[in-house]
C-alpha cells in the first residue's frame, strides 16, 4: 500500500553550503540568466528594432515637429535641451519590457520551474536588471548617434558626457526596479502593459524632459520641479551643456539609490510570494 | 557543491508525505494527505481539477510550504532543507521551462549552467539527451517551431539535465495528440527502467494505468483510494454494461431509460456515441433489462455487452464524477482522445 504508517523515518541532517559558496553560485546564476535574456534579445531582430525605433521617433518628433514651438534658453537651441531629456525618458520607458517579461514568466510557470532548481532566488531579478542595464547602454548610444545627426552637441567635455550617459542608464535601471515590482506584483501580462502607461507617462512627461518646468501651470510645477526624473534630467543637462554640476548630482544619486533599494526589496518579496 | 548523485545513504522511501495540511486563506487545499513512493517506482496521482494534485506537487518541489505534516524527498525535509531537495529533483510538465526563441541545444545548455555543470559535462549531457529524445535533427532550430510532442520531450529533457533521483511530471501529456502521447509514454518508461523514481499527475486514467505501479486518487484534498490499478478495479467490482447508439441524437434518451438500473449516473461518450453504466453484481439481469427497455423505445444499438470496469469507472464510483471534470471546468480543458467521456447533465 501507498499509505505510510508502518515505520518512522528520520530526515537526513544536511548542512547548508557556506555563504561564500552560495554567493559565488548566485553570481553565476545571475550571469546565466543575463546571458539568456540577451540571447533572446539578439535573436529577435524585430524586438531589437523596436527597442530603438520608439526613442528615435521621439527624437525626430520633438526635434522637428514640436521643438519649434517650445522656447528654451539653452546654447544651441531646443535640440540640446531635448537630448538629455529624451535619453532619460527612453531609459524609463525601456522598463516596460522588464515588467511584461517578469509577469509573463510568472504566468507561464517559468519562474516556478526556476524556483524548484538549486539556483539563487535573487538571480531571476538581478539577471534581468543586469540585462536591462546592458540593453540600456546600447539604446542610449543609438539615441545619442541619432541626436548627433540632427544637430545635438555636447559642450562640456568628454568626461562630463560619459557621466551623463551613466546617469541616464542608472535612471533606467532604477525605473526597471519599480517595473520589476509592478510585474511581479500584478502577475498579468496585459494588465501590466496597460498599468505601465498610467505611471510611466506622468513620471516622464510631467518633468523637465521635453519642456521647461516653468512653462507648466503652477500647481503642476510643484510636482514637476521636485520629482526625481526632473532632478536627474536637470543634472544630465548640466553635464551635457555645462552648468552648476554639483547642484543635483548627489540629490539625483540619493533619489535613485533610495528608489532602487525600496523597490528591489519589494520585488524580492513579491517574487518569494508569487507562485 | 555536492553532485546530485553522491548522497546515497538514504535507504527509506524516495517520497514520504505524512499527514500534510495546506490551506489558502479559507480554502482547504489538502487535509491530511499521506503518500509513500519506494525508490525506483512510479506513483500516479489522480484527481479532478482542483482536487489538490498540483498543491501536492508544489509542496514536494519546495514551491509551497505545508501548514503542517512532514514531507521528505530522498530523506530531505522540504521545509528544513529545501536546497538539498532541489539538488536531487526534476520537475517537468507543460513545457513551461522552454524559452522558445532559443534552440533546443541552447535551452539545454542554459539549464546545465543553472545546475552549475562544467562545460564538458554540459556538452556531453546535451548531446545525450537530444539523441535519446529524438531531437538531434531539430537541435539547432528555435524551439518555437517545434511540434507539441517535441516541446514536451524537450521539456522533459530539460528536467533531466542534472540526473535527478526523483522526477515530478505534472500532466506531461495534457493536450497532446494520441501519437505524441504514446511517444511520451515510451520515453517515460525508459526513464523508469533506468531507476528514476517518478511521481506523475494526470487526468488520464489510461495514462496512470499504463505507467504507474501505484495509483493514488485524491479528491477535495484527501486521499480517497490507493493501490495498484488492479486492486482499484477489484474494489469497484461488478460489471459495466456498454452499448453504442446508432442514432446519435437519441443518446440522451437511451441513457435516461437505463439510468434506474444503476446506483450511479450513466456515462455518455458523445464522440464514440456510446453509453456505459456500472451495474454492480447484477450483470445478467441488468443486461436483459437494458435490451428490453431499449427495444421498447426502438433505439437501435451496436456492440451491446457486459465488460469489467476500467479505471474510468473506478474514478466515477469513487468521486461521483469523471476524472476530467471539476466544478467549473471548461469544455476546452476536457481531454481529447478516443476515450472521451462526459457525465450526462440530466
Amino acid at each position: 500500500m501507498t499509505i505510510a504508517n508502518t515505520k518512522t523515518f528520520e530526515a537526513l541532517d544536511l548542512p547548508s553550503p557556506p555563504r561564500a559558496e552560495r554567493l559565488k553560485l548566485g553570481m553565476a546564476d545571475t550571469m546565466t540568466l543575463t546571458r539568456r535574456d540577451l540571447m533572446i534579445w539578439v535573436r529577435n531582430p524585430a524586438f531589437m528594432f523596436f527597442t530603438f525605433i520608439q526613442p528615435v521617433m521621439f527624437v525626430l518628433l520633438f526635434r522637428y515637429v514640436f521643438g519649434g514651438a517650445i522656447p528654451v534658453h539653452v546654447p544651441g537651441g531646443y535640440v540640446n535641451f531635448l537630448m538629455p531629456g529624451i535619453i532619460a525618458q527612453s531609459a524609463a520607458f525601456a522598463s516596460f519590457g522588464t515588467a511584461i517579461s517578469l509577469a509573463r514568466q510568472l504566468q507561464k510557470g517559468v519562474i516556478d520551474r526556476f524556483r524548484a532548481m538549486p539556483m539563487a532566488r535573487s538571480a531571476v531579478l538581478l539577471g534581468r536588471l543586469l540585462a536591462d542595464a546592458i540593453r540600456l547602454v546600447v539604446t542610449v548610444l543609438v539615441i545619442l548617434g541619432v541626436g548627433y545627426l540632427v544637430g545635438f552637441r555636447f559642450s562640456n567635455g568628454v568626461l562630463a558626457a560619459i557621466v551623463m550617459l551613466i546617469f541616464g542608464v542608472l535612471l533606467g535601471v532604477t525605473i526597471c526596479t519599480v517595473s520589476a515590482f509592478v510585474g511581479l506584483a500584478i502577475k498579468d501580462e496585459e494588465s501590466v502593459g496597460s498599468f505601465g502607461l498610467v505611471w510611466l507617462f506622468p513620471l516622464t512627461f510631467v518633468s523637465s524632459a521635453f519642456v521647461p518646468v516653468r512653462s507648466m501651470p503652477h500647481w503642476l510645477q510643484v510636482f514637476a520641479a521636485n520629482q526625481p526624473v526632473t532632478i536627474v534630467i536637470d543634472e544630465m543637462r548640466s553635464l551635457a551643456l555645462g552648468g552648476p554640476l554639483a547642484l543635483h548630482a548627489w540629490e539625483s544619486l540619493a533619489w535613485m539609490a533610495g528608489i532602487a533599494a525600496v523597490f528591489v526589496l519589494l520585488a524580492v518579496r513579491a517574487y518569494r510570494r508569487a507562485t | 557543491m555536492s553532485s546530485p548523485n553522491d548522497a546515497g545513504t538514504w535507504k527509506g522511501p524516495a517520497i514520504l508525505v505524512e499527514n500534510v495540511h495546506k490551506s489558502f486563506g479559507e480554502v482547504r487545499a489538502l487535509s491530511g494527505v499521506n503518500l509513500m513512493v519506494e525508490q525506483g517506482k512510479v506513483l500516479g496521482l489522480l484527481g479532478p481539477n482542483g482536487a489538490g494534485k498540483t498543491t501536492v506537487v508544489k509542496i514536494l518541489t519546495t514551491l509551497l510550504k505545508p501548514d503542517s505534516g512532514r514531507v521528505l524527498v530522498e530523506g530531505r525535509d522540504v521545509v528544513r532543507s529545501p536546497a538539498a531537495v532541489r539538488d536531487i529533483i526534476g520537475l517537468a510538465g507543460q513545457s513551461a521551462a522552454i524559452q522558445e526563441d532559443l534552440t533546443g541545444r541552447e535551452n539545454l545548455d542554459i539549464m546545465g549552467r543553472l545546475y552549475h555543470l562544467d562545460s564538458e559535462t554540459r556538452r556531453r549531457r546535451t548531446n545525450e539527451l537530444l539523441e535519446r529524445f529524438d531531437l538531434l535533427d531539430a537541435a539547432d532550430r528555435p524551439t518555437k517551431g517545434y511540434s507539441g510532442g517535441m516541446q514536451r520531450r524537450l521539456d522533459l529533457a530539460l528536467s533531466l539535465v542534472a540526473l535527478p533521483k526523483v522526477l515530478f511530471l505534472d500532466e506531461p501529456t495534457t493536450g497532446l495528440d494520441p501519437r505524441s502521447r504514446l511517444g511520451m509514454w515510451e520515453v517515460i518508461r525508459e526513464l523508469v527502467a533506468a531507476g528514476t523514481t517518478l511521481l506523475l499527475t494526470t487526468q488520464y486514467l489510461d495514462e496512470a494505468d499504463e505507467l504507474a505501479n501505484q495509483i493514488v486518487v485524491i479528491d477535495h484534498g484527501k486521499v480517497i483510494a490507493a493501490g495498484t490499478s488492479t486492486e482499484l478495479k477489484n474494489r469497484v467490482g461488478g460489471d459495466v454494461i456498454q452499448f453504442e447508439v446508432v442514432e446519435r441524437s437519441r443518446l440522451g434518451e437511451a441513457a435516461e431509460t437505463v439510468k434506474s438500473l444503476s446506483r450511479s449516473e450513466p456515462v455518455i461518450d458523445y464522440e464514440g456515441g456510446s453509453v456505459s453504466l456500472w451495474v454492480g453484481n447484477n450483470g445478467s439481469h441488468a443486461l436483459v433489462e437494458t435490451v428490453r427497455r431499449l427495444d421498447s423505445l426502438k433505439i437501435h444499438t451496436e456492440g451491446l455487452g457486459v465488460r469489467r470496469p476500467s479505471l474510468d469507472d473506478v474514478f466515477l464510483s469513487l468521486t461521483g464524477h469523471g476524472a476530467d471534470e471539476a466544478e467549473g471546468s471548461s469544455p476546452a480543458r476536457r481531454r481529447r482522445g478516443s476515450r472521451r467521456h462526459q457525465k450526462e447533465n440530466l
